[in-house]
């Protein structure tokens, strides 16, 4: 194995762990603070995307859309909150599951009628398709650096917002003991309804930021929401560094798995049979983590301390 | 609610779905009695997810794992009975009786693993966890491209049982409705039993249970290996009904929809499942004919159920045949 190919699946990996903890982060957030389950996460990921990319083709521009396409993904998170889950905060999780499993149904459904079943290819302005020439072996697509720079400063601007600001405090104060901070005038409606609209824009953002690599299709999120869950049940449920801790680790997990896994078999068994085996043991490696993780500490890394 | 709680509609229901579909397909309309067979296998599975989830109180969105693990022990003795390979271990074989054997074998074995781990956990990290460990199969066979991976397996000849022929339409289907009794007679036997009790009990209290001396977690375990082998049993049937496997079939959609049948009937009833699938398939079939975006009026009617309607579709006969139960949170 070269340095380069591996400095590169580092990245690869960063650049997973990242997107990962963006979709995450809403996840705990809403779950941390108002104790609700939402599988519909994800699709507000795939909404986020196909509002991106049709509003590239209008402006004709990917970084304008991102902008126009963050506060439009936001309003379609707070209606979600407004509409569906402020009825549901009341009740168990098992209601929660399934209604907003009925609520991926009427999104993706919506989603098809506006956009049709085809996916939506997203060009690149010309200044992000080269690629950055490190050394001679190293050469990074620069898209890509973009992405590990943006993931990186949302991920840190959410860190500043819960830990440095007011809303920030009272977000805390909601997660920490939500009819205490009622009880103190906090206006906790208010309160969810911007936490429910942040983290749908986050995972937005997420779908955003992998549409030019992937495209912005129906199905997007199906495949994320699951990783998603595995990421903040290894970190802790309502916990905002475990998701950022677990989402590394997944995200660096599942990548170098899949590229490195044949060759590390290959060391004790056959070259015939770990190419065989690898990929199966690859799809299946973070589960397997998770399954480790949760043998002992079945709340997770970060359990979070008063709930 | 360890008894049968609605005896007449259980009889009724029954009834219906063994006379119905039969008459229909004599008299001409075969493709209701391919939809009965269909539902009467989902309604296997939905039984067996009852046992869990509606007496146990453990919310698994992972039995679409099952069914696909059944589907699968049709699917690849089969594809190497005529393929080659595996004839050392003798899985290489049309035989019915391996392909179940597998079937429920294999799920037992993955309810039993998984279990281990998952019923350490409680509340919401069960339910994920459950999700997570069937998108591990999923995912696996994806990655396994000698069985078709991503594109599915098609089962070129259906399990061979000695005097039965599953390519008649009317014997799968009497086969399926047998193994729906079965599983029916299974989950109530166990039910109102002594194990039936500390599973409903540690459902209701799980601290008082363990209190009272009963290893609650091994009883939890007990009964997720049992459904895991059941929805097994239901999943080799659909392997044989659809001929045609693939990953998709345990997506975690179709757990959901499995999950659905179960509260849409009414969790911890004998009928429930099995009312919540007919009801389920039938409006699948009805909305899905009028227009390719059936999953939007679904999904409301999924959200409105859950949002309004309490207590399932039981619930609309519970207020004349019998007394109010206290509501019982998993």
């Amino acid at each position: 194995m070269d340095a380069a190919l591996f400095i590169m699946q580092v990245l690869n990996g960063l650049q997973l762990g990242l997107l990962l903890f963006l979709v995450a982060s809403g996840l705990t957030l809403v779950f941390g603070i108002m104790d609700f389950v939402n599988l519909a996460h994800a699709s507000l990921y795939m909404v986020g995307a196909m509002i991106c990319a049709s509003v590239t083709f209008v402006v004709d521009s990917f970084l304008w859309a991102i902008v126009i396409a963050l506060p439009l993904t936001a309003l379609v998170g707070w209606a979600v909150e407004r509409f569906v889950a402020r009825k549901l905060y009341a009740r168990d999780h098992l209601d929660q599951v399934l209604a907003t499993f009925g609520l991926i149904l009427v999104l993706g459904t919506s989603a098809h009628l506006i956009w049709g079943p085809q996916g939506i290819a997203v060009p690149l302005p010309e200044w992000l398709r080269g690629q950055v020439t490190l050394s001679e072996t190293l050469i990074l697509p620069r898209y890509r650096l973009l992405i590990i720079g943006a993931g990186l400063s949302a991920a840190g601007g959410l860190f500043w917002l819960v830990n440095y600001t007011r809303l920030g405090m009272l977000i805390r104060a909601g997660a920490s003991n939500r009819r205490m901070a009622s009880a103190l005038g906090v206006n906790i409606e208010f309160l969810f309804s911007v936490v429910f609209a942040l983290g749908a824009a986050l995972a937005g953002l997420a779908g955003m930021l992998i549409t030019p690599i992937t495209e912005a299709s129906l199905g997007m999120g199906n495949s994320i929401i699951i990783t998603a869950f595995v990421v903040i049940i290894v970190g802790g449920i309502g916990s905002m560094k475990g998701a950022f801790i677990a989402a590394m680790l997944i995200g660096m997990i599942d990548t170098l798995g899949r590229a490195f896994l044949d060759g590390f078999f290959a060391l004790f068994m056959s070259l015939e049979a770990a190419e065989n085996s690898a990929p199966a043991v690859s799809a299946m490696l973070i589960y397997i983590i998770m399954a480790v993780v949760l043998a002992f500490k079945p709340a997770g890394l970060f359990p979070p301390k008063v709930r | 609610m360890g008894q049968n709680s609605y005896p007449k509609l259980t009889f009724v229901v029954l009834l219906l779905l063994a006379v119905v579909p039969p008459l229909l397909y004599v008299s001409g309309n075969p493709f209701y009695l391919d939809l009965a067979t269909r539902l009467t296998i989902l309604a296997t599975a939905a039984v067996a997810l009852n046992l869990v989830l509606g007496y146990g109180g453990l919310v698994s969105f992972g039995h679409a794992a099952y069914v696909g693990i059944g589907a699968y022990a049709v699917g690849i003795p089969g594809y190497h009975a005529l393929y080659g390979g595996l004839e050392s271990l003798g899985l290489a074989t049309h035989s019915g009786f391996v392909h179940l054997a597998l079937a429920m074998g294999i799920s037992a074995v993955f309810a039993f693993l998984t279990g281990l781990v998952c019923l350490r956990t409680k509340g919401v990290y069960f339910i994920m966890i459950t999700m997570a460990f069937a998108q591990m199969i999923y995912y696996a066979i994806v990655s396994i491209k000698t069985y078709g991976g991503d594109d599915g397996l098609t089962i070129d000849v259906r399990s061979e049982f000695p005097g039965i022929s599953l390519d008649n339409p009317l014997q799968l289907f009497a086969v399926s409705y047998g193994v729906l009794l079965f599983a029916i007679v299974v989950v109530r036997t166990l039910v109102n039993s002594r194990f039936g009790m500390v599973l409903q009990g540690a459902k209701g209290n799980n601290e008082r249970v363990i209190m009272l001396g009963y290893n609650t977690y091994a009883y939890r375990l007990t009964a997720y290996v049992i459904s895991g082998a059941l929805a097994g049993l239901a999943g080799a049937l659909l392997g044989n009904f659809t001929t045609f496997i693939s990953p998709e079939m345990m997506d975690w959609t179709r757990s959901g929809d499995l999950m659905f049948m179960v509260i849409l009937g009414g969790v911890a009833t004998t009928i429930g499942p099995v009312l919540g699938s007919v009801v389920f398939i039938v409006i699948e079939e009805i909305l899905s004919s009028f227009t390719v975006y059936w999953q939007l009026p679904f999904g409301l009617l999924l959200m409105a159920v859950v949002l309004y309607g309490r207590g399932g579709l039981v619930g609309f006969f519970k207020s004349r045949s019998a007394p109010t139960k206290s509501e019982s949170k998993p």
